[in-house]
């Protein structure tokens, strides 16, 4: 029996992977042979971003069972440091390619850093206080932002806060601009990056949920006390996940940035948080490959509802409750069951529960 | 059992019949637009159409929409003018951008606030979409882009400093305190510059007080300068913040000169504002609704004939937008079978060396920079209306 759910897993991972991969050289194609609207391919790197925040909120939401409602928080770290380690190496690095590697890197692990301040104190706690903590964290994160001077010159970064006081040398430039935050970046952004990003956070979450730590969180967050009781470290594995999903959402801040020629901190408000937790509870908790669909979809949704101008975000209103309704609709699930049963070519239970599942069922 | 799943079901077959309308009447009122003539000039903008900064973007629109309407009468040259929503983000801003790409735009009206306009000059340049802006005013939009121009007056670095520079000339106020919003790009901009020419001209600021995006009361703000003896306040603000302050300065007896900016234009018009608050106002703008001009008075019938309310500048730069272009494309010679690319290199030579006369200043001039030169009018509010300073 569980070397029965364990091929299941694998093989859902692994169709996870080749989806991903189809999308990527289908879209690929079409963008080297020039079919593809404009529209289309300016949103690549950006569903590629949010498809990364998505996957990795999932890993604190679906897979460790706690609410973060501040998850723009990390991305507006990575992208801010991203870009500024990035922009500060223009010089040195050459190649872009090289550089936006560099960036994802910084921003990943500033934001992981971020993850562990929050993580040590709160992660003891127990109850909803991540998700208090997580909302805060957001606004701080916007407000520092907003009030944060960088600039850079022969003599290296400058720092000023409030008020821009940074005295830089000739030649040298000004990176963060307070409320004006970055405006000159450079696009190095490219949807190869982007893909390379997503299986990575994939590979990476993938591995980790099946992995011994894996199911020592997901143990936490089925029942806290008997997971405690034979002797699993709680707050270990529980900053483990959650600073493993601030990284990633770090990296996907700076892939996100890149790809403007300006960002600014009011863009990574509360309503970012909430817009990637819709894509996880739509997608389901737990649900990687949700996640996927639902990231793609929805940043596409707005942008095809174009031609209705004014009715626009009703109809978008309106497909999020249908999607709701439709996915929690007792027959059309029998139904869908069926059919899955006859590709798979095995029945199965429609009410029996799903590792995926078990996120809903835990709390 | 079964009748529940009926019923659901039926609510389902219900919801799905409500969309399927909807889409239909969306997708109606769209048809004409794309079903044009292939004789005019394909002009796009984007805006923020919904959200906070709705206001800026539909007056824009609907100035913009006037012109054409009127230039399209008129024979000659025809325009098709189409706006995209950018919610005032960057992010949909390029989306909306490339929707306009899609849809075959020849001209660019830029976006109608600085940082989407940011975001989709960049786009613009890599792609040679010439765009002339109706009232992106921050200098990073048109800076390092040789086809990127602004039509909205002074860049809102260099109102600060013209306002402080006015102030001085004319002596309004002894101790100068201001209030200012410290997440705002706009207001941020404006600050600095206003304090940093204040210096210059010595003169002096007794009192700086801040303020966030969703902040309605300004008590703290008015008392520190109140408390200091402000005898003017500067007010680097859209007319928003500015009307509470305003209220909530009279409750509390606190009557300074009040010196605004170009964002406050509207204040007047606001819904549920008591202008007699807004009595002795000073702020610099390039538009005057209450102008006697003809032109300007014709226009202003018109909006408020269209769309029931007085238009503000963001209205009256879109409308001048419009009709530079027309002035260009016909000294160009320009057809509308032209490329983006093709009248991109037309409409950099014309703007650099043409003068345009419009409802927002006569004379106009632009450089190479895509900066336009045009004066600022110093402007009282008395007795309801706007009132030359000079």
């Amino acid at each position: 029996m569980k070397k029965k759910t364990l091929n299941r897993n694998t093989r859902k991972n692994f169709a996870t992977y080749g989806l991903v991969i189809a999308a990527y050289a289908v879209l690929q194609t079409m963008t080297v042979t020039g079919s593809i609207t404009s529209s289309l391919k300016g949103m690549l790197v950006p569903i590629c971003a949010y498809v990364v925040m998505a996957v990795s909120l999932n890993l604190t939401v679906g897979v460790l069972g706690e609410l973060s409602l501040g998850h723009a928080g990390f991305m507006s770290v990575g992208a801010f440091t991203g870009v500024t380690a990035a922009m500060a190496l223009q010089n040195a690095i050459p190649s872009p390619a090289l550089r936006l590697l560099i960036g994802m890197a910084v921003g990943a692990v500033f934001a992981a850093v971020a993850g562990v301040l929050i993580g040590i104190p709160v992660l003891r706690l127990k109850g909803d206080y991540l998700a208090i903590v997580t909302l805060a964290f957001g606004e701080i994160i916007k407000s520092i932002i907003n009030n944060l001077y960088v600039g850079v010159d022969e003599n290296g970064l400058q720092l000023s806060l409030l008020t821009n006081k940074l005295a830089l040398a000739e030649g040298g430039k000004i990176i963060i601009n307070g409320p004006m935050g970055i405006t000159t970046i450079e696009k190095i952004s490219t949807f190869t990056a982007g893909f390379l990003l997503v299986m990575l956070t994939l590979f990476i979450v993938f591995n980790l949920v099946n992995s011994r730590s894996g199911r020592a969180i997901m143990a936490i967050r089925d029942n806290r006390i008997a997971a405690e009781s034979v002797g699993v470290n709680i707050v270990k594995y529980r900053l483990m996940a959650f600073v493993t999903s601030a990284a990633m959402a770090g990296a996907a801040g700076t892939l996100f940035a890149m790809n403007y020629s300006t960002i600014i901190a009011n863009k990574f408000d509360f309503n970012t948080s909430i817009l990637v937790l819709v894509f996880v509870v739509l997608g389901g908790l737990g649900n990687m490959l949700g996640s996927i669909i639902a990231a793609a979809a929805l940043t596409i949704l707005p942008e095809a509802l174009r031609q209705f101008a004014d009715y626009r975000m009703l109809i978008y209103a309106i497909v999020l409750i249908l999607v709701m309704l439709i996915t929690n609709n007792p027959v059309l699930k029998g139904y869908l069951d069926i059919i899955k049963g006859k590709l798979t070519g095995r029945a199965k239970k429609p009410a029996g529960p799903t590792p995926e599942g078990g996120a809903e069922n835990g709390k | 059992m079964k009748h529940t799943t009926m019923k659901k079901m039926i609510a389902l077959a219900l919801a799905t019949i409500m969309l399927v309308a909807l889409c239909a009447c969306g997708g109606g009122s769209s048809e004409p637009e794309a079903g044009a003539s292939a004789e005019a000039f394909k002009l796009g903008g984007t805006g923020p159409l919904t959200g906070g900064a709705a206001i800026y973007g539909n007056a824009a629109k609907n100035g913009a929409q006037i012109a054409v309407d009127e230039i399209n009468a008129m024979g000659g040259i025809q325009f098709e003018l189409k706006y995209e929503d950018d919610a005032h983000d960057a992010e949909k801003a390029v989306n909306a951008y490339n929707a306009l790409k899609d849809w075959g735009m020849q001209l660019s009206l830029g976006s109608v606030t600085s940082a989407p306009a940011n975001a989709t000059s960049a786009e613009g340049f890599a792609d040679r979409i010439f765009s002339l802006t109706p009232s992106a005013s921050a200098p990073t939009v048109i800076e390092g882009k040789d086809n990127m121009f602004q039509m909205c007056f002074l860049d809102y670095p260099t109102q600060g400093g013209a306002s402080a520079q006015y102030i001085s000339d004319m002596q309004l106020g002894e101790k100068i305190g201001i209030i200012w919003k410290n997440d705002e790009d706009y207001s941020t901009g404006l600050r600095n510059s206003f304090v940093d020419k204040a210096e210059e001209l010595g003169l002096t600021i007794v009192a700086e007080s801040t303020f966030t995006e969703d902040n309605n009361d300004f008590s703290v703000q008015l008392t520190e300068m109140q408390n200091a003896g402000a005898d003017l306040v500067f007010l680097p603000m859209y007319y928003q913040p500015a009307s509470l302050i305003f209220a909530q300065a009279n409750a509390m007896g606190y009557a300074p000169k009040w010196f605004g900016v170009d964002g406050m234009d509207g204040i007047l018009t606001m819904e549920g504002f008591d202008p007699t608050l807004a009595e002795g106002v000073m702020l610099l703008t390039p538009f005057n609704a209450d102008s006697t001009d003809e032109a300007t008075q014709a226009f202003v019938a018109k909006y408020q004939e269209l769309y029931n309310e007085i238009p503000n500048q963001f209205a009256a730069d879109a409308y001048d937008c419009i009709y530079a272009y027309k002035q260009a494309l016909e000294a160009a010679g320009a057809t509308p079978d032209m490329s983006a690319e093709e009248l991109n290199d037309l409409m950099i030579q014309q703007f650099t060396s043409m003068t345009f006369d419009g409802l927002t200043g006569t004379g106009m001039t632009w450089d190479a920079t895509g900066a336009v030169s045009k004066s600022a009018h110093g402007m009282v509010i008395q007795d309801g209306a706007y009132v030359g300073l000079d």
